[in-house]
């Protein structure tokens, strides 16, 4: 080799292990991370498909889980596992003509479901359109910030998962870390999610949000009352998405955004239930499902009240 | 004893070379650690690191991963010529193309570890130990038919080389129906690579029943480029003998490959742009970007300049006829098929996203290092595979040529000391 090369190599190598040692403390985390794992953590690793385990498996799961939180954020948690109610299939309404864009329902479910404030999370996108273009999302903006809302000349439709009767998110997901519970939720084991993004690529309304970094949420401001497959505080790496709040439908309460909105847009119910408010509205509203042509089914109404 | 010599043999064989083969091992080198430690900063943050987000959620990685696909079924599918035409080394066009194929596969599925958010858990989508979602999921099928590829390539070419070491014939009632197995197996895993994205109604840019028919040809292009320059390369460099007639061959077909696909892709253009239904946008944003981001327009033109001119040199006798012409030919027709797979295929799907909302994407330095990691990897394992291949094949390294040697070895011990 020419002493040229040769020095040429020299510094490379010294440029790559000065770099190289700046890692090396990453590195030897690591490596005692691998070798220093609780059992509790490898337990964690060896666990299964929520969805396959009994009764006793699942308590167990959510009974440690509330200790670990309990202790990471200095609280007194809860995690249910409160599995679907017989005879209950949740659907949902929106009337596109009282909804003024004004977020409130965005941030509600931020603060109920424990969404990452950095980076940031929304499993509600409100989206603003041209009242002569009708739905079309072509020029449709998510990120509009007037002063003020209603903006003149436009109206607002919000968007979250639609929990489709056939939800393609459900069909594509290799690992099954992600199916339709009995009461029409589609939810998602954070703990066997592989993070491979093949659902968000495959659902039609955005709906599904992965957790590019890890997640942050002030400890002051996060939601102890949670459900395993809800709310509960997740980790980097696994995707999330609206459950119709779990936490709370299963226990016979409204959603957040529900219980928040300010012009009474948002209506909730179950669907078996004929005297249920939702039913009230199929049966006297004119109702449609954002792009029916997909046949993914949503349990999702939009309608026109007034 | 004898596979721990073999072991020996074979370190011996890839440590040793000349002065272009150690820069060349020292320069992949450099690329994988300089790639590895932008790895182990996603590894780190977590897929933040990358310029992915919510509306764009598969990129640069994934776009990687479609490509290698393809490099790894051409490569294979090369042997249908190979045996219609009858070239000579047959046995050796198979070796290397399977040589090909097995590093592709593994590069495949690196790629999608890399992009995984919890590459530990990966073994939840197996069958048995995790939940396998079989026959739903396209990419439960397109793990499972990329394995059975890779482990159908790694028996036929460990067979084929271990029987030459050994001196002895091959098992043809074995090798032969499993190399003829490749063939629709190497068709099938970019298939189902291609319906991975082709079923998702969501995804108007990918829904459409030409996505198939597409990617092989587009592969059929890929795979044969390499292959015809390692030919010619082996050929100068060993006892590897092929004749011009048949890389001329291998060029034709091509040419074929690459007709086939400019009409398929004159159609789905026809098609998109004559109806001009709202899915314009996807189609818009591929040629002319939107507003003042035009990253993407600039790969897909040149993707379409570099297409065209290597159709254009392999069209005519002269130029592919050529040498030097079908070479330039045919890393044009590499880079822009890279170029379609990599980057225009899968970020248009997802620029607007299914709210109309853009996204602009462009990978960011960590992908670009990983990626990097990951093809230098490749290569050097290619490159080592290769080797000792050639050192079986050409250069007489066997069992006898252990033996002689330690046979040597022993009648030179008392001289040295
Ligand atoms: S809206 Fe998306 S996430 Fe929700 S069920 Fe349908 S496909 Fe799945
Ligand atoms: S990201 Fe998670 S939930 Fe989505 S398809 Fe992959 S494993 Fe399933």
């Amino acid at each position: 080799m020419n002493p040229i090369s040769q020095s040429m190599q020299k510094e490379e190598k010294s440029n790559s292990r000065r770099e190289f040692l700046k890692k090396l403390p990453v590195l030897a985390v690591g490596a005692a991370a691998l070798g220093g794992c609780s059992p509790e953590e490898i337990e964690e690793y060896f666990q299964q498909n929520f969805k396959t385990l009994s009764k006793e498996e699942k308590d167990e799961i959510v009974k440690n889980l509330e200790k670990k939180y309990s202790e990471k954020y200095g609280k007194e948690f809860t995690v249910s596992d409160s599995p679907a109610t017989e005879g209950i299939l949740f659907g949902y309404a929106l009337d596109l003509s009282r909804c003024i864009g004004c977020r409130k329902c965005v941030y509600a479910c931020v603060e109920e479901n424990n969404q990452s404030r950095d980076p940031q999370v929304h499993w509600i996108q409100v989206l603003q359109m041209e009242k002569k273009k009708g739905i079309d999302l072509v020029h449709a903006d998510v990120h509009y910030n007037p002063e003020k809302v209603p903006e003149e000349g436009h109206f607002y439709m919000p968007v979250q998962c639609q929990q489709c009767r056939n939800p393609q998110c459900v069909s594509v997901c290799p690992t099954k870390a992600t199916w339709q519970d009995e009461d029409g939720i589609v939810v998602v084991d954070y703990n066997w999610c592989i993070g491979c993004r093949y659902c968000m690529a495959a659902c039609p309304y955005g709906a599904r949000h992965f957790n590019w970094g890890e997640p942050n949420i002030p400890d002051e401001e996060i939601n102890p009352i949670t459900h395993y497959l809800g709310n509960r505080p997740r980790t980097k790496g696994v995707v999330e998405k609206c459950t119709f709040c779990i936490q709370r439908v299963r226990e016979g309460k409204y959603p957040a955004c529900v219980e928040i909105c300010p012009t009474g847009s948002r209506k909730f119910g179950n669907l078996l239930d004929p005297d249920s408010e939702i039913r009230y509205i199929l049966e006297n509203k004119r109702v449609l499902v954002f792009k029916e042509e997909l046949n993914t089914q949503p349990k999702f109404y939009y309608f026109f009240g007034v | 004893m004898n596979f721990l010599r073999f072991l020996f043999g074979c370190f011996k064989i890839i440590t040793k070379g000349g002065r272009v083969y150690y820069s060349s091992l020292f320069f992949l080198l450099v690329l994988i650690v300089w790639g590895g430690l932008g790895y182990l900063d996603q590894l780190q943050n977590g897929l933040i690191m990358t310029n992915m987000r919510d509306s764009v959620s598969w990129g640069f990685y994934i776009g990687n991963f479609t490509f290698l696909v393809g490099v790894a079924a051409a490569a294979v599918m090369l042997v249908i010529p190979a045996y219609i035409y009858d070239w000579k080394p047959i046995k050796e066009i198979v070796i290397f193309g399977e040589i090909l194929a097995i590093c592709a596969v593994i590069m495949c599925l690196c790629f999608i570890v890399v992009d995984i958010g919890n590459p530990l858990r990966f073994w939840h989508m197996l069958p048995f130990v995790g939940t396998m979602n079989f026959p739903y999921s396209i990419l439960s099928w397109d793990f499972f038919v990329l394995f059975a590829y890779f482990l159908l390539n790694i028996v036929v070419v460990t067979h084929l080389l271990y029987k030459q070491f050994f001196k002895k014939h091959y098992n043809k009632s074995i090798i032969l129906p499993l190399v003829l197995l490749s063939i629709p197996a190497a068709i099938a895993i970019h298939t189902v690579t291609a319906f991975l994205y082709n079923a998702l109604p969501a995804r108007p840019y990918w829904n459409s029943a030409l996505l198939a028919p597409r990617f092989l040809t587009t592969a059929f292009c890929s795979g044969p480029a390499v292959l015809i320059l390692l030919f010619q390369v082996l050929r100068k460099t060993t006892k590897f003998e092929i004749k011009d007639e048949a890389i001329f061959t291998i060029a034709e077909l091509m040419v074929y490959a690459m007709f086939i696909y400019l009409f398929f892709t004159i159609s789905e253009f026809f098609k998109e742009f004559y109806s001009n239904t709202e899915h314009i946008v996807y189609w818009d944003y591929l040629l002319w970007g939107a507003e003042k981001n035009k990253e993407i327009a600039i790969y897909s033109w040149a993707s379409i300049i570099m297409g065209t001119s290597a159709f254009i040199l392999f069209l005519i006798p002269k130029t592919r006829k050529n040498l030097l012409t079908l070479n330039i030919g045919a890393v044009l027709i590499y880079f822009s098929v890279y170029l379609e797979k990599g980057i225009t295929l899968i970020i248009p799907g997802f620029t607007p996203d299914t709210l109309g909302q853009y996204f602009f994407y462009v990978p960011s330095e960590t992908e670009i290092r990983t990626a990097a990691m990951i093809f230098s990897g490749g290569a050097l394992l290619f490159t080592f595979i290769s080797k000792i291949a050639i050192a079986i094949l050409f250069e007489g390294f066997s069992i006898d040529s252990l033996e002689k040697k330690a046979i040597t070895e022993l009648k030179n011990k008392p001289v040295a000391l």
